[in-house]
């Protein structure tokens, strides 16, 4: 599969690499698009990087999600699946002495709250992801983690997942909610700590929705996408001239002039919004390849990957 | 797709980025051209795709697409199409309005800082929204048949939960009771026993539980109609009248997520109306023709034998896909080369849905 365009400045063998700061340097990165753009083998993939290069991590998905689960069996990467009940109850087990967080767990009444306030599930989640990374862990015994990879849900529902901490900093307006949404908040709007990942297709509408995101996430957060990953290019064959030679055979769809005409077609549209999105975009995009037949397996996927962290 | 026949609504389910806005919009097309006056609520269409059909953002209610821009397409529009996209803020905002007693219950809502701040920030308000929409356009009765595209959630199940949750959320009825001045907390408060309260307020804060409940007093007003409508909306969705279509591509995960909908409509006892596979690469036959360059040949051999090797997964996965839907009848729309932007585009897609006509 030796296609596709040449990787971004930044992964050539030459450059000094080790001089460059890393999206594994920081504690947790979101990896984050719009739906059926392989978002979680691009995490798994990020996963095994951070594996191979020592580190200790954890891809973490949300909503009893396991998506990633079985890409990463056998790397030395950790995967852990949020529920929103089991950070509830953790989060009470940390801010209460046992006897009272076990009286409100059993009461009802705090999920009765969190189901009542709209946001406290996201809110929830995301303090169990920042959790993971802090020194020392809230869970007792537990080591914290050097990196957290967090397959986020698609774009609009990441987003509400990212912003939630610092909604609530700002709808409570004191108190340990608050409190925590702030340091929580902070946290995530410090690009020291969190970066972000896009993953898309060279589409229009994944296109745009990339485009959008990086804008939200900055206006709304403060964050910058520190990596764009444009999925799926398939090769480009063909001049424009042989295209026009193959049409003027006047084959069938199904024929193998058909087929060779549909590549060429599908080619030049990927290359104009791929085109449309290096323009949008600050830093050149990690392109990958479209895989024929089976998919690659993450350990693949993350030999592609390696050269952009 | 002969089982739309005599079908109100049309809802198009399934994962993320298979295309669920296209088909939805082919499928309102097709029963447009078939004599039916047709509503399609899109959700967050490619631009392209809005343009074509002449849907302005501004709008939060349908409008008819021009005949004009449909006309000299190859399709005869017997019946009439109208097409929208949703607004979730302002449908939220508008049902807020609607169901309001009051100016001033109204303006209570609108205005608490709670609902400002939450209530576009909440994850999963198209979902609610897009029902809410459904259910007032199917009420006022405007339209012989409604086509839902859905939001593009990762977990379907976010949309039929969205009529329950609806309520759930705005009622917090147990953390209302317990808020309520005349409610348990007060009860304990009064006994001085409020050890729970205690525990709660410690772990979330007093201004928090005080902004909640002045929120949850300021929906008092509304919630008995928020009540009605999500009763509606169930009633609706598990209507005779009612069918889901799920639209999956043969991809891994829009499979799963086709099957796992599949399962999940059928312990609902909600009516399914058939699968569309979107997005299927076709096998390629035959040979290059003589008379081309040699490396021309091979390389036109390679991207045949590419795209021949996407066709095998596909319906390799449109076989798995049909035995476990336990179907014989997925309608399979071809990969065309290029995202469908245009009136064009959205006839040749209704021609494969319903081509058995």
């Amino acid at each position: 599969m030796g296609w596709g365009s040449p990787l971004p400045p930044r992964s050539c063998p030459g450059a000094n690499v080790a001089l460059l700061p890393s999206l594994l340097d920081s504690d947790l990165v979101v990896v984050t698009g719009k739906g059926g753009v392989g978002k979680s083998t691009v995490a798994a993939a990020i996963g095994i990087v951070a594996a191979r290069r020592g580190l200790r991590v954890v891809v973490a998905e949300v909503g009893g999600r396991a998506d990633t689960a079985r890409l990463l069996t056998g790397q030395g990467v950790d995967h852990l699946s949020i529920t929103p009940r089991e950070a509830m109850e953790e989060y009470l087990r940390d801010q209460l002495p046992s006897p009272l967080s076990e009286l409100l767990g059993r009461s009802g009444t705090f999920g009765a709250f969190v189901e009542a306030t709209p946001g406290m599930h996201e809110l929830l989640t995301v303090g169990k992801v920042w959790e993971l990374t802090s020194d020392p862990r809230r869970t007792p015994d537990e080591e914290p983690y050097d990196l957290v990879v967090l397959d986020a849900p698609a774009s609009g529902h990441g987003l509400a997942l990212l912003g939630a901490p610092q909604t609530f900093s700002e709808a409570a307006r004191i108190g340990p909610i608050h409190r925590q949404a702030s340091i929580i908040s902070e946290s995530l709007s410090d690009p020291e700590r969190t970066a972000v990942v896009v993953v898309t297709l060279a589409e229009e509408m994944p296109v745009n929705e990339t485009l959008e995101l990086r804008d939200a996430l900055l206006d709304r957060l403060g964050l910058d996408v520190s990596l764009v990953v444009v999925n799926g290019l398939g090769p480009d064959r063909f001049s424009d001239e042989e295209a026009a030679q193959l049409e003027a055979l006047g084959e069938p769809a199904d024929s193998p002039a058909g087929a060779a005409l549909w590549a060429h077609r599908r080619a030049r549209g990927q290359a104009e919004q791929l085109e449309r999105l290096r323009a949008g975009l600050d830093a050149p995009p990690l392109e990958l390849p479209l895989f024929f037949a089976a998919g690659p397996d993450a350990g693949e996927l993350a030999a592609l990957v390696e050269p952009a962290l | 797709m002969n089982g739309l026949d005599g079908k109100r609504v049309v809802v198009c389910a399934g994962a993320g980025g298979v295309g669920k806005t296209t088909i939805a919009a082919a499928v309102a097309l097709g029963l447009a051209a078939r004599g039916a006056r047709v509503a399609v609520v899109t959700i967050d269409p490619a631009k392209r795709l809005a343009n074509a059909l002449g849907l302005r953002a501004l709008e939060n209610d349908p409008e008819r697409v021009d005949a004009e821009r449909l006309a000299g397409h190859g399709i005869e529009i017997a019946g009439e199409l109208w097409a929208m996209t949703l607004d979730p803020k302002r449908t939220f905002d508008e049902l807020i309005a609607r169901l309001a007693p009051d100016e001033r219950s109204r303006d209570d809502v609108l205005g608490n800082r709670i609902y400002e701040q939450l209530s576009g920030a909440v994850a999963g308000s198209q979902e609610y929204t897009a029902m809410a929409k459904l259910y007032e356009l199917h009420r006022d009765g405007g339209f012989d048949v409604i086509v839902l595209d859905t939001p593009p959630s990762r977990n379907a199940l976010d949309f039929l939960d969205a009529p329950d949750r609806l309520t759930g959320f705005l009622e917090g009825k147990a953390l209302r009771a317990f808020l309520a001045p005349t409610g348990l907390a007060a009860k304990l408060v009064g006994r001085g026993t409020s050890v729970v309260l205690a525990a709660l307020k410690r772990v979330t804060g007093v201004e928090l539980l005080e902004d909640l409940s002045t929120f949850f007093g300021s929906l008092a007003g509304l919630l008995a109609g928020f009540r009605e409508r999500a009763e509606g909306v169930k009633a609706l969705l598990a209507d005779p009248s009612t069918t889901f279509l799920i639209v999956a591509s043969p991809e891994q995960e829009p499979v799963q997520e086709a099957i796992f909908f599949a399962e999940q409509l059928r312990v609902a006892g909600l009516p399914f109306g058939g699968l569309i596979v979107n997005r299927a690469h076709a096998p390629v036959r035959g040979e290059v023709p003589g008379g081309l360059p040699d490396d021309l040949v091979l390389r036109v051999r390679r991207a045949a034998a590419e795209l021949d090797a996407l066709a095998d997964r596909d319906a390799a996965a449109i076989q798995y896909l049909s035995t476990e839907l336990v179907i014989d009848d997925a309608v399979v729309v071809p990969h065309l080369p290029d995202d469908v932007h245009d009136v064009d585009g959205l006839v040749a897609i209704q021609r494969h849905l319903f081509r058995s006509d």
